[in-house]
């Protein structure tokens, strides 16, 4: 009964380790861009881009695109709603380590 | 089985918040060979003032314009060696721990340590060029620590303690104004030596064994 509530609360769209590394980083840091995050993550462009994409879709980031020096620069941040899910998501798994 | 990916899933997710905010491939021998250089260049300094004091008593005013010169460049010296070992010791060890030398993270801790340092280097400047040259020790210490501190929040935590203790030193080294030098080569060198190997033991042989 206790395990099925905690269970509720793993999200879904952190299970992966990618996802799971954006999510880290995006929560303490108030944006990070694409080079960025790929040279954290270690992973290729496509991968990257993929993911950041579903999170957008689940409204868990935020993406802002401006240019610097006239060369694109996307910007990614955590929205609030990130920010939460996320920590509920590691007091899930505290949980269910204890 | 559904534990230990559990487990290594918060391994990762605090490796990445370290990664991603703070700057910590800071080399811990960097700060013993920062620390044995400044304890040379105390020594330098202490030869210097000891051998042209016996002469005060027919060059006074000239002598103490030579000795300042004299001791700007044993600590432009100590300060140029020091940052070359220290880029080169950090960028080793940026390599080992992936963290590239130069990112984000190094930027904002490398910024926030020079906001305090640069103030208290132009002040220190100013103080030398009136001729205040007893508060240069204590105010080394002073700001150097403040801009510990600053970038603690940046790098491994344990430059905040490092910082304070900086600090504190100089306060000390303000109030006991004659003994400045000394205070000045317990605060870059010995503690220097001391914190360095105490990172020396806790990470940088720690990231060692982890890739071996």
């Amino acid at each position: 009964m206790i395990v099925k509530e905690i269970l509720k609360d793993l999200n879904k769209a952190f299970e992966n380790k990618v996802r799971l590394g954006i999510m880290s980083a995006l929560v303490v840091n108030d944006s990070l861009d694409f080079n960025t995050l790929k040279n954290l993550l270690e992973v290729t462009d496509g991968n990257l881009a993929s993911h950041l994409k579903s999170l957008e879709k689940s409204k868990y980031i935020k993406v802002k695109k401006e240019f610097i020096d006239r060369k694109p620069n996307t910007q990614y941040s955590a929205t609030h709603s990130g920010k939460e899910a996320f920590v509920k998501h590691i007091k899930a798994i505290e949980q269910l380590l204890k | 089985m559904e534990k230990e990916k559990y487990i290594s899933d918060l391994k990762d997710i605090r490796s990445m918040m370290d990664r991603s905010s703070r700057f910590i491939s800071l080399s811990g021998m960097a700060g013993v060979v920062a620390g044995a250089l400044a304890l040379g260049g105390a020594y330098l300094a202490y030869e210097t003032i000891y051998l042209q004091e016996q002469y005060f008593d027919y060059r006074q005013a000239d002598a103490s314009d030579s000795i300042v010169f004299q001791l700007v460049l044993i600590a432009l010296g100590v300060l140029v060696l020091s940052l070359a070992a220290g880029f080169f010791l950090t960028q080793r060890r940026a390599r080992k721990t992936r963290q590239s030398m130069w990112d984000a993270q190094a930027r904002r801790m490398v910024i926030n340590l020079f906001i305090p340092l640069a103030a208290g280097g132009i002040l220190c400047l100013i103080l030398l060029l009136k001729g205040f040259i007893g508060l240069l020790a204590p105010l080394t210490l002073i700001f150097y620590g403040l801009g510990l501190v600053n970038a603690s929040k940046y790098t491994l935590t344990e430059t905040r303690s490092l910082g304070i203790a900086e600090i504190v030193l100089g306060l000390l080294a303000a109030q006991f104004i004659g003994y400045g030098l000394f205070f000045w080569a317990i605060g870059f060198g010995a503690l220097h030596i001391i914190y360095g190997l105490a990172m020396y033991l806790k990470y940088d042989r720690e990231g060692d064994s982890e890739r071996s």
